[in-house]
């Protein structure tokens, strides 16, 4: 059990991420369902090796692998396999897989071409409500990832039927219903988790700093995610922004995750910096 | 040789009123089958008959007994000869298999791809064989037939698209909503034409069905008919709360349904998905509906073009089950041309052959110790043993006439000794 190890287990992981995207890829343009299926195995498989590779880091280095920016990649993308999966058997909803197939082999390729310098260990970077904190708001991100992924699929059916141009994706792709529907299960999951996320993110820094807040940049964003998704659920519920409104939402609401988990390190600094350097 | 003849007269070449005098019930076609059965001139036989066709698919004993069948069917329906020889198309062979095959896979069919025709010739070939009228050759035609138009059902897009206007909206209502048993349609305008339209939904088994009309007595009995609800016309807006797809076919000039009405609808109905069909001309439905988020218009213009694209896409998808047809074609000429006496003996001497080879070899390599001769008479005796064994049964197979069934038994003896080369499954 050392580091190497675990190196490899991810690299295999990445491998299993690709395939799995070919076969989904195959299985948009061929309708076979065979490709389908091999695909969802090579998911599942993948997932086992990230878990496992993790696993072994842990065990290695006696903490877990979410010290730099490459490490908390990874434990995203484990994040989305994760919900993936469960989604996957909630709805049955296959064509998803096209799309979280991707984005984990975009992420994994990632977390493979960045530095993975092993860092200090962080005294901070330690207890239960951290580790709640982590593992709530990663499993939301995920589900939020997904629910913009739903959204995706529900903006290009709707856009042939709306145009009265059903094409390519008219036969592939699920009812309007069905898209929204999946779309809005991902996106209440998510902002349930995400919410009891950052509220134990509030007490860690209690205990630690002293204070619940401290207008650190990451937190300012989280928390502006939080309104934007916030926003979307009470219109949808009191002002029918359901379908594509909605749809739309989920995807803006993703891409100022995205920026929240990238850009404000990147650019912005703040206490949450070390993580994802 | 056998010969493969296929008779009939289909959509394309007879009128329906010839084609109505030329179809045979079940009950017709068991008579018909048992009168054919007991004429010695005919070896197998098989009758299909739908509303768009009937045809005869036989194996003659001798010549091809084309005029005999012809007078057979003008004496069993009844009807001159004059009167249908013209309709009729008479394939030979390669031909009538091809024909089959095209047919089976709903290629032939007036709707290319509808799914029904299987299940007639399925239900046809039960009869001849329940009534002992088809034998070896058909039999295996048969089967060939249903596992090509299996392999083009499911390898080709031919059953995919919908080719109909009330297939098509059904396929968008599909496409809209989850699950149509949780939905209810609203019809306005009690036409035929609404009905023809909702024909397809009501096999959906929709939630529930509310009629509106001008003349309330129509809308009466037509939601009497599919069990459905009734409201007044002038309360359509407000029926639009409860209903989620609506089928609009009135003789009005205006439209009957204007954005404002469903804009303010919309928002009662918290912006569940609306679905409009629109099959009236000129049209019910303003179009400007279309541009409401959540809510769908389609108007019969739409539907036309869905349709015609859907079977210009059917139109590709045949050029591949042609294919698949040709290639089937091909491998049961193959198996027919196996079936007679010189090729099969000469496969059943080649296997005995090729395994008296293998299992010497087998031997001698052990056997070190024997001298040229002793391996030489070995030999012969393994080859001896073998053409000995197959002596009797090569002598049963030359000895054909006898009024016996040759197809028969080469196809036992091909089967017994595995001489057909495996197809892939």
């Amino acid at each position: 059990m050392n580091l190497q190890t675990a190196d490899i287990l991810l690299q295999m992981t990445t491998a299993l991420y690709f395939m799995s995207m070919t076969g989904y890829l195959l299985f948009l343009f061929n309708q076979k369902a065979f490709y389908q299926k091999s695909a969802f195995s090579l998911i599942s498989a993948a997932i086992a090796f990230h878990l496992i590779s993790m696993v072994v880091y842990t065990v290695a280095m006696g903490h877990v692998p979410i010290q730099n920016l490459s490490q908390s990649l990874s434990v995203a993308a484990f994040a989305i396999g994760c919900m993936f999966w469960f989604f996957h058997y909630k709805f049955e909803l296959k064509i998803l897989g096209v799309f979280a197939s991707i984005l984990l082999s975009a992420i994994m390729l990632a977390v493979l071409m960045l530095p993975d310098a092993p860092v200090e260990k962080n005294a901070v970077l330690r207890g239960f409500w951290l580790y709640s904190h982590i593992l709530l708001v990663f499993a939301g991100d995920a589900a939020l990832a997904l629910a913009s992924g739903a959204g995706i699929l529900y903006l290009l059916q709707e856009k042939g039927i709306k145009t009265k141009h059903p094409g390519f994706f008219f036969k592939r792709l699920p009812s309007l219903d069905l898209l929204d529907n999946v779309g809005y299960t991902c996106l209440t999951t998510g902002f349930a988790l995400l919410t009891i996320g950052l509220v134990a993110g509030f007490i860690y820094a209690k205990a630690i700093w002293g204070r619940f807040w401290s207008w650190d940049p990451k937190e300012v964003f989280s928390v502006g995610t939080w309104v934007v998704y916030a926003a979307l659920l009470h219109f949808r519920l009191n002002s029918g922004w359901r379908g594509r409104k909605s749809a739309i939402m989920t995807i803006i609401g993703f891409l100022i995750i995205i920026f929240t988990f990238l850009g404000v390190n990147m650019l912005l600094g703040g206490h949450h910096q070390e993580f994802t350097k | 040789m056998s010969k493969i003849i296929l008779i009939g007269a289909n959509y394309k070449t007879a009128p329906v009123e010839l084609r109505e005098k030329l179809s045979f019930t079940s009950e017709e076609m068991v008579a018909a089958l048992e009168h054919l059965k007991k004429d010695t001139d005919i070896k197998e036989s098989l009758i299909f008959s739908t509303c768009n066709r009937t045809e005869i698919l036989y194996i003659p004993e001798t010549g091809e007994q084309i005029d005999k069948i012809i007078a057979f069917i003008a004496h069993y329906k009844k009807i001159a000869v004059s009167e249908f020889k013209n309709s009729l198309y008479i394939y030979k062979e390669e031909e009538a298999i091809h024909h089959l095959f095209k047919v089976a896979s709903s290629l032939d069919s007036m709707v290319v791809g509808e799914p029904q025709i299987l299940g007639q010739i399925k239900e046809a070939y039960r009869i001849a064989v329940a009534n002992n009228s088809s034998g070896v050759l058909l039999n295996r035609l048969m089967h060939k037939s249903f596992s090509v138009a299996k392999r083009v059902r499911k390898e080709t897009g031919i059953g995919d698209n919908a080719v109909s206007i009330s297939y098509a909206a059904t396929e968008l209502a599909n496409k809209i909503f989850s699950d149509l048993s949780q939905k209810s349609v609203m019809l306005l305008g009690a036409g035929e034409m609404a009905e023809l339209a909702v024909e397809h939904l009501i096999s959906n088994n929709v939630k529930q069905i509310v009629v509106a009309n001008r003349t309330f007595k129509n809308a009466v009995d037509l939601a009497d008919k599919f069990g459905g609800q009734v409201v007044k016309f002038e309360e359509r807006e407000s029926a639009l709360n409860d209903v989620d797809i609506i089928i609009s076919s009135t003789g009005a000039t205006e439209y009957v349904l204007t954005r404002d009405q469903v804009k303010r609808a919309m928002k009662k109905r918290n912006h569940n998905t609306l679905f409009f069909i629109d099959i009236a001309v000129p049209r019910d439905i303003d179009p400007k509906i279309n541009s409401i988020s959540n809510a769908y218009v389609y108007d019969i213009d739409d539907l036309k073009n869905i349709v015609e694209s859907n079977i210009e896409q059917r139109g590709k998808e045949t050029v591949k089950a042609q294919r698949f047809i040709e290639e089937a074609v091909v491998k049961f000429r193959k198996w027919m041309d196996g079936l007679s006496v010189v090729p099969t003996i000469k496969s059943l001497n080649d296997k005995m052959t090729s395994i008296v080879d293998i299992e010497c070899k087998k031997t001698l390599s052990n056997l070190k110790h024997l001298s040229p001769a002793d391996v030489e008479a070995i030999k012969r005796m393994t080859q001896a043993i073998a053409s000995r064994t197959i002596h009797d049964p090569i002598l049963f197979l030359r000895n054909t006439g006898d009024h016996r069934d040759d197809s028969l038994y080469l196809n036992v003896t091909r089967q017994l000794f595995n001489l057909d080369i495996p197809e892939e499954k």
